[in-house]
This record gives C-alpha cells, structure tokens and sequence, in this order.
C-alpha cells in the first residue's frame, strides 16, 4: 500500500512565496497576540498561587461554588469546568498561595460543601509560591534556551560536517551569552539575542543547512506559543516539556529532506538547486508524511483518550508535529534556495 | 551467519535482561528486583517544599545569647546595664556609669569574646552592639537546616507513612515526598509547625487589659489562649500576661505520649529528663498558688494554678484538644521543636482516585494508540510491517526495563512519553522501509535493496533521534518531578528505538534473506 507514488512531482519550491508569506502571517498573528495578551498566559507553576481540582458527587451549579469561595475570601478564582459535563469536576484557580497556612484545602471542602450542598471530594492541590514560581520560570527558559543552544551546535557541526566550525559557532555563542549576562539582562532577551547571534554567525560562516533548520526551528516554537495565546490556554510545566520535544522532534523531517538534498546535489550536480530542492522534497514525501502521520495517530489518541490533566501538553505536541512537517518542507528547503539566489547576486 | 552471530546474542541479552528487570512489576516478589516506581500524580501523596526561615534561628540565638548576658549580669549584680535586641540578630547594651562600663566589658571579655563589639557613646551614654560574626551565624543557618530536617524526618516517621522520602534541596529548603498521604491537611499541620513548647509564669500582679490595649510592662508579653466552641464553632481569644522569660523548654522532654483523664478527655502526658526535672521542682517549688503557662508556638496551651511543688519529672498538657490533635502534639513533642519557623513555597498533592484514573486513561491511551500504529504498520508494510510491530513491543519492554534498572518514576507526563516513543519508535522503520523501496524500484535485488536501504538511513535515523535525545537530556537537567519522567521515558525510548530500528530490525531481516533466496519481498 502506498499514499505516496514513487514519482511524485509537486511544486514545492515554485510555490514558496505563498508559504513565505502564509508563515509571516502566522508569525505576525503569534507574536501579535503575545503583545495584547503581554506575553503568554502564566499558569500556577509560573505566576504563582493556588490550583485545587474537585469532583462533586452530583451536579452543581458554578455559581454555587463561586459563592462558596466567597465566604472564605476566594471569591475572586477562577472557576471551570474541567474534563466532560458528567464528570462533575472543576478547577479553581487563585492567585493566593498560602505559605504555611494550615487547613486550606479542608476549609474549601467545607465552604464548597456548605454551598452546594452535595459531597466535595479534593482531588488535586497544587500551590506554588511567587518565589517558586519564579524559580520555575527561570528554570523553564533556561532549558528552551539550552536546548536551542546544543541543538544548533549538533546542527551546524552535522549539516555542514564541519565540526571545526561548530565549535567556532559554540564558543562564540557562549562568548556573546557571557557578555550579555554581565549586563545582567532578562532571560528572554537573552534567548532572543542568542538567537540572532547564531543566526549571524551562520550568515558569515555560510552554514545555509544550519541557518534553514534553526529558522524552522524557531518558526514552529513561535506558531505553537502563538497559537496557546490566541486560545488563552496556559503555559505550565508539561507544556514547556511539549516546546522541547517540538525543538528535537521538528528537526526529524528536516534533516531527511537535508540529507536528501545533499545526496542528489552529487547525483545531479549539473541541474539548479531550485529542481535539486523540489526533487528532494518529493522523494522523501512519503517518509516526511507517513513518520509524523503515525506520531499524530499516537498523540491525538492521548488527547482524546488522555484527560484533563494531560491535555494541553497534547495540544501543543499536535501543533508542533503539524507545524514542524510543515515548516520543513516549506520554511527550511526554501531558505537553502534563497540563501543560493543571494550568494549569486 | 557466523558474521552477525554476536548480534544475535547482544539483542538476546538486551531482551532478557529487560524481562528480568520488568517481571517483578507485574509479579511482586518473583525475585528481588525493583518494581517500577510511581510517581506521586500517579498512586497519589504529597510533594512538599518547605523552607527554613534561617534569619529567625539566628534571632534566637542571639536571644539565648542576650538572656546568657542577663543571667550573667543578675549573677554579677551589675544592674542599670540596659541589653536589648536590635534589628533582629545584634544586642545594644546602654549603660550610663562608667565604672559599669568597666565592668560590663570585663564580663563580656571573660565569657561573650567570641561576639564582636562596636561601642559608641551617644548623649553621654554609652552604646555597645553586639554581634555573633557572620561565620558563626552561617553555620547556625545551616545547623538549622540540618536539625529541620532530622526533626521532620523523626516526625513523618512517627506519624507512620509508608516510603517518605525527605531531603534537602539548595540551601535551606527540604523536600518532601509522601505518597498514598490520605490526610493531606493534618500531614501538613504536623510536619508544618514549629511545636516550640515553653513553660512561663502568669503575671497575675497587673492588669492584663491595661497591657492588650498597647501598654506592656516591661519584660512582658501578651499571649493568648485560642479557644474553640465545640457547637458553634464560634472562637474566642483569652489574653495573658506573661512574665518574657522561659523557664523551662521542650529540649528538656524525654517523651511524651497520650493519655485520658477520667472523663475519657485526652491530654498529653510529658516526661523531663533529669535536668528538666530538678528545674520543674524548683520552678514549681518557688511558684505556689502562681498560674504556669504551657506555652506551644506561642499560643497559651493552659495556665493551671501550681498547687505544690512537682516533683518526679512528669507534668501534663491538658486543652481542647480531639483525640487526633493529642496524638499529633504528643508526636511533635517526641520528635522535638523545629529550631526555626518553616514556610510551605510549594505543595501539590493529588488524592489516591485521581491517580488510580490517570493511570487508567494513560494506560487506555497507550493501548488504543499503540494498536492503530500496529496495524497502521502491517497494513502499509505488510510483512516488513510485522517486524516493525514487534520491534515496537519490544521497544515498550525495553522502556519499562530501563525503568526499572534505573530506578527511575513513572509518571503521567512519562506514559505520555511512552506513548509519543510508540509514534516515534516506527519512525525509524518507516525510513528504512521507504529507503528499501525506493532502491526496489530503482530495479534493485531484494538483497541489496535492504543493505542500501539500512545503510543510507542509518545515518539520518541517527541524526533525527540525537536531536530528541539532547532535548530530552536538557530537559531532564532542568525538570522537576513529573516532567523529569517524562526526560526519562522520552530519552530510554529513544535510545531503545534506535536499538530495535537499527540492530534488531536489521537482524531479522538478515535472518529471513539469509536463509533462503528471496526473490520478492513483503514490504
């Protein structure tokens, strides 16, 4: 059985100003909503405070619930509804964290119970305070950016199998990382200026495979937070545990279809890189299709099948996955093709 | 054959030892090996982080260290020395006599050199700060740290919790683990106060009203008694005057446990070493028909009257106490007090149902996906399919086995780790299969479309999954609790996926073209 026959021929590469530009404008609505949104949307183990997840044995009323809180002066959380109507189950969200009070989740059972009138059963509590929180955040962006960090370095060393050079691009990376933090900065600027610093030493070191996988790189990252903002959904732990496993999965289709150019620009090395690209991109169609079709198959299942508690983080994953094939294919490969265009001018 | 034979035995052994290591999960007691362990979102507990309010350890010390000097100046009767205790941990002594002066710095030179002077005179009177040098208050912080943590664990495991795992974290946090926990508050409660246990005399000579209102005596205190209707529910606050200095404290218990007064209402009973007891008799000798406080966290436990001097070393704490309450104290007494205050910065606590239905939906979805991969396989690949599938179930033994030997956790993000590991594992096979293909119609024979076909991939694959892999070590470094587990499964599935792609794939496919010619290929 084949979806994909062998002689394939689509124009890719012909039609990359339409990806071009269907790109910027997911990158512009993405960072676009960040700006209104001012920045992402901080869940309880970044901004701080107070999440408890309960189950009524009966049905209930929002309100009733919200007037519960009241009365213990958390009139203010949030309250929603979490995982299927039946279910009975929602999720309160404060921004108080209670550093050493005792009797918390024991006064929401008997405020809620008081309320609604039916049985509350707690059954999930997670408090994290501003400091930790803090710790947290710190924590998170330090991993995207060493991810991003090594992740170039085994690029620029692989594509161009120069590992001389990789090196080169390691340590003047940490170099400009080193003086930045002497500025003390904070650590998205840092990502952002480590970005551009990668970015810049690829342009003068001429790592076009390198330069095309990071700008997909960063272009799915962007489209994925994008797209969490424009919905309002909250960044938590496993959702930078998803960002991560984009930034390493993402690459896959990429590097085939790389290591694909490069094996044909041997084999026709007569013919222009713009019939090289496309060809490539055909040939290696079917694997690019089928190895993120069977990862979807498994990650839509977890979001279906998952529940609540895993949901988003499933989200984001199916996001990269179709975002990432997307961009190595139409971000990527065209990027080595405008790269080439430029150095003839 | 003989050439690839050594593959044969290294797949066979890689197999064997994962069963090994997984069958005990599934057989408890088969033979001494690990279970895999369950992360608390998945059987349910407790995960705390408390830190260690070091600055307060050192205010009491300093304290003790104020009240040492009073002790000493009472014993000197050096008096009109005024020693108090400024910005928390230094101690200004004003003295306006210069002779006292003399005499003050004598006393202070003789038993107090280790604290550093800096005296000033200020409108003719003099002024000397004391302070304990920073080295010394360092190392108090961190004693406080260490004896917090040693006074929790004694408390944890005289509240009886199966496998806690306590430890510290940085520089004055602790890290609390406690699994299968069922009273999340009352755990908290125990393991959260200070239990500063202190034995004071009511100043019942003045009027306590007057001193609430804002006028305190000096060298005394207010503390109340919390009082909690057992109807109503209603509390109400009763104030003491309190003569500041502690008597007696905990340190000097040797146990305390729960006991029932002929009304069948529990109160604790404690017992002081012998040092406690001498000075119990003579404090309570020296006291008749003077009201004692038994004061915990600084709140008024009881006042009874001392109706004689006590002797024999026992006292009781009687209050409003429910049975479980008594207990608690009587388990906080024991294990002794917490040299400094603790603040919770962190809890999550999941009940023991929600992790029994994470389990369940994990495992479903683990199932469900894992079987339309499986036949998404075979009915794409045909018979290359089958041996893609079972180097797919293999990869899942390999996983479980790795985490087992590692001892590692498995939580909810790491079943979704396995779960994206079963899409990514076929990943590889897919590339190889579509690499054969391609050579099949390119008119290659079977033979040498497999060799070309593994050969030409193998590089890509690797390259594709070392990129994984540094995300997921990356995130292993910086993850905390749960999503660490999912590093872990991430990265054993990679690296597992790689074997089976790479080695045990290849090995069967040898194995079938080896024994006979084939001309065609199910692929």
């Amino acid at each position: 059985m084949r979806f994909i026959k062998p002689d394939i021929n689509i124009e890719f590469i012909g039609r990359k100003k339409i990806a071009f530009f269907l790109s910027i404008v997911c990158i512009a609505i993405s960072v676009l909503s960040l700006i209104i949104h001012k920045g992402p949307r901080l869940g309880v183990d970044f901004a701080g405070g107070t999440l408890v997840q309960i189950k009524f044995a009966s049905t209930v009323r929002i309100d009733d619930i919200k007037s519960g809180l009241g009365t213990i002066g958390l009139g203010k959380s949030s309250v929603q509804q979490f995982g299927q109507q039946t279910d009975n189950e929602f999720l309160i969200r404060t921004e108080i964290s209670y550093e050493g009070g005792e009797g918390f989740t024991t006064d929401i059972k008997n405020a809620l119970e008081s309320s609604t009138e039916g049985e509350v059963e707690i059954r999930r509590v997670e408090m994290v305070g501003p400091q930790v929180g803090e710790d947290l955040r710190k924590k998170a962006l330090f991993a995207m950016f060493y991810a991003l960090l090594f992740i170039t370095i085994y690029i620029s060393g692989r594509f161009e199998l120069k590992w001389m050079l990789s090196g080169v691009v390691a340590a003047a990376l940490i170099g400009a990382v080193y003086i930045f933090n002497l500025f003390s900065v904070s650590i998205p600027f840092l990502i952002g200026a480590a970005l551009i610093v990668t970015l810049i030493i690829f342009w003068f070191l001429e790592l076009k495979y390198a330069m095309g996988a990071i700008v997909a790189l960063i272009h799915d990252v962007i489209i994925t937070v994008g797209i969490f903002s424009i919905l309002d959904k909250e960044f938590a732990l496993p959702i930078i545990a998803a960002l991560l496993t984009i930034i390493g999965y993402s690459l896959n289709d990429t590097i085939i279809v790389f290591d694909r150019i490069r094996e044909n620009l041997r084999k026709y090395h007569k013919k222009p890189l713009a019939f090289i690209i496309n060809r490539s991109i055909n040939e290696t169609l079917g694997r690019t299709i089928l190895t993120s079709m069977t990862t979807l198959v498994v990650v839509v299942t977890l979001f279906i099948l998952g529940g609540g508690i895993i949901h988003d983080f499933a989200f984001a994953l199916i996001i990269g996955i179709v975002v990432g094939t997307y961009s190595s294919i139409f971000v990527a490969s065209p990027i080595l093709l405008a790269w080439q265009n430029h150095a003839k001018k | 054959m003989k050439k690839f034979s050594w593959k044969l035995i290294l797949v066979f052994a890689v197999i064997v030892a994962a069963v090994i290591h997984v069958l005990p999960t599934f057989e408890p007691g088969l033979w001494p090996h690990k279970q895999i362990n369950l992360g608390l979102d998945l059987q349910g507990g407790m995960h705390l982080v408390l830190e260690v309010d070091t600055a307060k350890a050192v205010e009491g010390q300093v304290e003790r260290i104020a009240q040492e000097i009073r002790d000493q100046l009472r014993k000197e009767r050096l008096r009109k020395v005024s020693l108090n205790r400024i910005d928390g941990n230094k101690i200004s002594a004003t003295i306006q006599d210069p002779q006292i002066l003399e005499k003050f710095n004598a006393l202070l030179k003789a038993d107090f050199d280790f604290l550093k002077r800096s005296p000033r005179t200020e409108s003719g009177a003099s002024i000397i700060i004391l302070e304990i040098p920073a080295a010394e208050a360092e190392n108090t912080k961190r004693l406080a740290v260490d004896q917090a943590l040693e006074t929790i664990r004694n408390r944890i495991d005289q509240f009886g919790v199966a496998e806690p795992d306590i430890r510290r974290q940085g520089e004055k946090r602790i890290l609390i683990q406690l699994p299968g926990i069922k009273d999340p508050d009352r755990a908290k409660d125990l393991i959260g106060r200070t239990a500063l246990l202190e034995f004071k005399l009511v100043d019942d000579t003045q009027d306590v009203n007057t001193a609430v209102k804002g006028n305190v005596p000096a060298g005394r205190e207010v503390l109340y008694r919390v009082d909690e209707d057992p109807d109503t529910g209603n509390i109400t606050k009763v104030p003491f005057l309190l003569k500041k200095r502690t008597l007696l404290t905990g340190a000097n218990l040797t146990n305390a446990r729960v006991d029932f007064d002929q009304f069948n209402i529990p109160h604790v009973s404690i017992n002081f070493d012998k040092k406690g007891a001498r000075d119990f008799e003579r404090i309570t000798g020296d006291n008749v028909n003077k009201r004692l406080a038994i004061v915990l966290d600084d709140t008024v436990a009881s006042a009874p009257v001392i109706q004689e001097k006590i002797a024999g070393g026992q006292a009781r704490i009687t209050g409003d106490f429910t049975l479980d309450e008594a207990k608690d104290l009587a388990i906080v007494l024991r294990a002794g007090a917490l040299p400094a205050p603790v603040n919770i910065l962190e809890e999550r606590t999941v009940g023991p149902s929600l992790g029994a239905d994470s389990i369940r939906k994990g495992l479903l979805s683990m199932l469900i996906g894992g079987i339309l991969v499986v036949l998404f396989m075979v009915v794409y690949y045909k018979g290359a399919g089958v041996i893609a599938d079972v180097a797919l179930i293999l990869n899942i033994i390999l996983i479980a086995g790795g985490l087992a030997a590692a001892g590692a956790t498995l939580t909810l993000p790491g079943i979704a780790g396995i779960i994206l590991t079963i899409g990514m594992a076929v990943d590889a096979n897919v590339i190889i299969f579509e690499r054969i293909r391609e050579e099949l119609t390119l008119g290659r024979t079977v033979r040498a479309a497999v060799d070309a076909g593994f050969k030409r991939a193998t590089l890509t694959i690797l390259d594709a999954n070392v990129t994984t892999l540094i995300a997921a070590i990356v995130l292993f470094q910086f993850g905390t609790g749960p999503i660490k587990g999912f590093a872990v499964t991430l990265s054993l599935g990679v690296i597992a996926s790689l074997f089976t792609a790479l080695v045990l794939s290849r090995l069967v496919f040898d194995y079938i073209l080896g024994s006979r010619k084939v001309k065609t290929l199910s692929i």
